[in-house]
């Protein structure tokens, strides 16, 4: 015993010590940065951001100085606080809720005190700087907007927040991230890369030399220029037109899937989020929760289309032989399928084939295609598969995969949507229950993206390209390959003419006879959408969205086009004229019908959106 | 030298144990004193090189120890004491200060510290001792002058002030247990030590409170066998009386940077920057290492001299950040290594006096060993004391090594004496 007491001992001290040293060199990992704090000084370079210009090199985004008061907060000395506050113009209470913050975030990394001044007041500052230890002034770029539209394409950059950093260590506190639109979405590519000079400190904090013989420094990369597939001017006209409405315009280019213009009312003035009065203008935007002019109804809103949806509907009764050119249907003011009631028409003359059914927007003749359609199948549930597939191969009912960082899938219903709906088998459901999808109301949603997207491909006789709104990256001169790969619908290219025929008797005598544009071909159809909104958890009915999607010329088609108007009313009301006049304006760069145009800029729904928070009853559809 | 030379035969294990931990201890000397104003690699100013001189300069004592006879270390261990002893009181005269501490003579700009070669003494003072056939270790006689032996240079060495290096004086209890010594007084040193560091952790008040519970308890489980009250009393109150003079002793006789250092490592101050700093650092430096290391030369902490007294006391902060885990656990190893080839070759030894001076010097570089690299790595108190073979300095580095080479030396004779 006596003998192996010490080498016991020391054997057990030999254990505690590896244990201990595990633990601090392999288990605990935060030593690693606590040296790297320590003992490295790193500075950044910030490159410039890359420009963003519109499809006809037009300058839409470029950059300016901007300059940020940073503190590292352990190494601020006792100092003149009140003449500083009067410097940066600010509180001595708020300096010092600033202070305090950024020695919580960490005493020993930079975090902004006052971020973005002016070049003034940089100036009258930067020459007093040396007073203040532990604060210096860091050159930023900021963005100086061009134009004062498309901010909801554009999207805007402001400061990362700890949760962004937690994430994606490349950022650092103070810095600047694309926060929405093609900001966010091509990021990397605008950002560049930040060059990076690191310098070993001593334990006084002073630098002695580059750390590492600067191995590991890199000079920053400028980021890349991109130009946009917006046309500068299609956008501005179309936001426009869309002054005191609600709603969207959205237009593609559907020989490749670029989007002309991108068009979300209520819109703001993209400056706004740039520089010191960024939070108040952002806060006031985000608390607007009826107007929501941060919530991009082009992309984000879900809407049932309405009768647009019924060129759908004759395309896939084609392609299932369901139907033919000749066949007429005749309708009685309404389609009776056995419920409670008809499923509604409006006055037309009956009956009506293919063409006519389509221009004449009827309902009894779409009810028909769509329930034979169904009805091809033993079972309703192979029925609605089918039919969904067709749409899916429009690019309907899931997200398009276009490079704007925002977005929702729409619906397009399957058997399994009804079966559990209707809690089949313990209850049966047959074509009938689902009708109202016939004519885009039911439960069928999409965006206007979804719904222009539908209409490029049948502008194109049944295909189409992603909608993408890059068109070239500066100095790579490509874009993503996604963008270049054509998407072929399930219908047969023969079936589009007949279809394309019915949209463009849509204008020549049917539902938008009134709003023709002379000289252009344009093929629409229109569509007015029944709606519902739920108000201190009371449901009820607004006047209808006023819906209307158009492609022109008809042959060859240069534009295709998706305008939504809530509460506009019928079609051809709002939706009907902004699309004729997007069209005219892109294809011959003037307005032909004055009238219409004034119609538009100087009507306002303000009005209509008011009614719902009167608190009072209203009348609808007037 | 005689026929006896023949016989001789050294330990080649220590040796090269020796010989690695010098050479490890240097290549990270190296790094923790490199500096950019350098002129040459031989430079007199520089730390790394004065290291390599020191380190020379051993081969030749290591020479002079290995030559001697055997049996003169026995018989002039008392004078060996003796002049020891001596050293250490001409230090109140003749001592050099350097920062605070009178440890030093100064002989020609080289500063010798007579403390670290009083280990040595110490050790063939107690061998000799103990290995006296009159001597008896169960009797209370004989461990009073053991005793006596160890506390005079431990006595002498605590007011320069070095309370580091007296503290080492306590390994030679290993010694005098393994000889002898009842193990209660083992278990009063630990039961002392525990009851320091409960009055400083928690207070007066809760020790009294914790002895009185544990006396009571105590006595209810054995009330049958009719304890002895007055023991029982006698017990309680001097615990009582220690814990207040712990209390006392360390308020009034400690000097406050002592307090800090306790109070750091007990958790009772949390002061990263300020007292705490040289802890907090080391810990950075080794938990920044990783499992292999940043590389010799290549630890930003050393080579932005977080670490205070990097190359000598924190030595071991270098080995953690620059050879990282592997490395770290490399040297423990290499040490853990030396102390156990020693204690097997003591417990080897035919002659008493050879078998107590080995296991003196496994005990006294245990206690090096687990105080300084407990000190790095944050599990003990700042203690000033430097790790052997790798910290820098003459004669820390000649003390550990003529330590150990007389016991190589005893060892090499071991199959001469029957």
């Amino acid at each position: 015993m006596r003998k192996f007491l010490l080498l016991f001992i020391v054997l057990i001290t030999g254990m505690v010590f590896a244990g201990r040293l595990f633990y601090l060199q392999i288990y605990d990992d935060s030593f690693q940065a606590l040296s790297e704090n320590n003992a490295v000084k790193v500075e950044y370079d910030y490159p410039q951001r890359g420009y963003l210009f519109d499809r006809n090199g037009e300058l839409l985004v470029s950059n300016q100085p901007s300059y940020d008061v940073m503190v590292i907060p352990r190494d601020v000395k006792p100092m003149d606080t009140l003449e500083f506050c009067d410097l940066l113009k600010i509180t001595p209470e708020e300096f010092r809720n600033k202070l305090r913050k950024a020695t919580v975030y960490s005493p020993r990394l930079p975090s902004p005190i006052v971020p973005q001044l002016t070049k003034t007041e940089y100036a009258s500052l930067s020459e007093k700087m040396h007073k203040f230890e532990g604060f210096y002034i860091q050159k930023r770029s900021l963005r100086d907007y061009q134009v004062d539209h498309s901010a909801n394409v554009l999207g805007y950059i402001s400061e990362v927040n700890e949760a962004i950093i937690e994430r994606n260590p490349y950022y650092q506190m103070g810095e600047l991230i694309g926060t929405g639109g093609v900001e966010k979405q091509y990021e990397d590519l605008l950002r560049g890369t930040k060059g990076v000079k690191r310098y070993q400190k001593d334990r006084f904090n002073s630098v002695i030399g580059p750390y590492e013989e600067g191995k590991f420094d890199t000079l920053p990369v400028r980021g890349k220029d991109i130009i946009l597939t917006i046309d500068g001017a299609l956008q501005q006209y179309g936001e426009d037109l869309m002054v005191n409405k609600r709603g969207g315009i959205v237009a593609l280019e559907p020989s490749t899937g670029e989007i002309l213009a991108l068009v979300a009312a209520p819109n703001y003035d993209p400056a706004l989020l740039v520089g010191r009065q960024r939070s108040k203008n952002f806060t006031k935007l985000y608390y607007d929760t009826i107007a929501k002019p941060l919530f991009d109804r082009v992309l984000q809103g879900e809407y049932p289309p309405g009768s647009p949806f019924k060129a759908l509907t004759a395309l896939i009764g084609l392609q299932e032989g369901v139907i033919d050119l000749e066949e007429k249907v005749s309708c009685r003011g309404g389609y009776n399928y056995g419920g409670s009631k008809p499923l509604g028409c409006h006055h037309h003359k009956s009956p009506l084939s293919m063409i006519g059914g389509i221009a004449n927007s009827c309902n009894s003749y779409f009810a028909t295609v769509y329930r034979r359609t169904i009805d091809k199948y033993p079972t309703p549930q192979e029925g609605i598969d089918n039919w969904k597939k067709h749409l899916n191969s429009f690019g309907l009912g899931n997200y398009l995969g276009y490079d704007l960082p925002v977005g929702k899938r729409g619906l397009i219903p399957n058997s399994d949507y009804y079966n559990r709906y209707y809690q089949y088998p313990k209850y049966k459901w047959y074509t009938p229950a689902t009708i109202s999808n016939s004519i885009g109301q039911g439960e069928v949603l999409m965006t206007p993206m979804q719904m222009v997207n539908f209409t490029a491909a049948i502008a194109n006789r049944g295909y189409y390209y992603k909608p993408h709104i890059i068109k070239n990256i500066v100095g790579v001169d490509t874009i993503p390959s996604q963008y270049r790969e054509k998407f072929v619908t399930s219908i047969s290219p023969e079936y589009f003419e007949p279809v394309i025929q019915g949209m463009h008797d849509v204008y020549n005598y049917g539902t938008a006879a009134y709003i023709q544009v002379p000289g252009i071909d344009i093929c629409g159809k229109t569509g007015t959408a029944e709606n519902y909104i739920k108000i201190n958890g009371e449901r009820m009915q607004l006047t209808d969205h006023s819906v209307f999607v158009a492609f022109a010329p008809k042959d060859n088609p240069k534009i295709a086009l998706a305008v939504f108007v809530e509460n506009g009313y019928w079609g051809s009301r709002w939706a009907g004229r902004i699309a004729g006049l997007m069209i005219e304006k892109y294809l011959k760069g003037e307005i032909s019908r004055k009238d219409m145009e004034d119609f538009v800029l100087n009507g306002s729904l303000e009005e209509e959106y008011a009614k719902p928070y009167t608190g009072e009853p209203f009348i609808i559809n007037q | 030298m005689n026929s006896q030379t023949r016989y001789v035969k050294f330990d080649w294990m220590t040796i090269l144990l020796y010989v690695a931990l010098v050479f490890i201890g240097w290549i990270n000397i190296y790094s923790a004193s490199l500096s950019d104003n350098a002129v040459s690699f031989i430079d007199f100013d520089q730390i790394y090189f004065k290291q390599l001189l020191w380190i020379a300069l051993s081969v030749v004592i290591i020479a002079f120890v290995l030559a001697i006879d055997s049996k003169f270390y026995e018989r002039f261990s008392s004078i060996i004491y003796l002049v020891s002893l001596g050293s250490l009181l001409g230090l109140f005269v003749f001592g050099k200060e350097i920062s605070g501490a009178t440890s030093w003579y100064s002989l020609g700009g080289v500063g010798l510290q007579p403390s670290e070669f009083a280990k040595a003494a110490t050790a063939l003072a107690l061998a000799k001792y103990i290995s006296d056939i009159q001597t008896n270790m169960k009797t209370f006689k004989n461990q009073l002058g053991a005793f006596m032996i160890i506390a005079i240079p431990a006595l002498l060495i605590i007011p320069q002030p070095d309370p580091g290096s007296a503290l080492v004086y306590s390994a030679f209890v290993f010694t005098m247990y393994r000889e002898g010594m009842h193990f209660v007084y083992l278990l009063l040193g630990f039961f002392a030590a525990a009851l320091f560091i409960g009055t400083l952790a928690l207070g007066v008040p809760y020790v009294v409170g914790i002895v009185l519970a544990v006396a009571a308890f105590i006595y209810w489980r054995n009330r049958k066998k009719k304890p002895n009250r007055f023991k029982y009393a006698i017990i309680i109150l001097s615990c009582i009386a220690f814990s207040f003079s712990v209390n006392y002793i360390f308020n009034n006789v400690f000097e406050q940077r002592h307090r800090d250092r306790f109070n750091i490592v007990l958790g009772k101050e949390i002061d990263a920057k300020g007292i705490g700093y040289n802890t907090n650092q080391s810990e950075i430096a080794i938990g920044s290492g990783g499992w292999t290391g940043k590389g010799w030369t290549q630890g930003t902490q050393t080579k932005g001299n977080f670490v205070p007294e990097q190359h000598t006391d924190y030595i071991f902060s270098t080995v953690g950040e620059e050879w990282g885990f592997i490395g770290s656990l490399v040297v423990v190893i290499l040490f853990l290594a030396l102390i156990v080839r020693i204690l097997v070759l003591a417990e080897r030894q035919k002659s008493k006096f050879s078998r107590v001076y080995g296991y003196s010097v496994a005990s006294i570089l245990f206690l090096h060993f687990f105080v300084n690299i407990g000190m790095v790595i944050g599990l003990l108190p700042t203690i000033g004391i430097p790790l052997p073979f790798f910290s820098y300095g003459g004669s820390s580095l000649w003390g550990f090594t003529i330590l150990l080479f007389i016991f190589v030396r005893l060892d090499g004779s071991n199959y001469y004496y029957t």
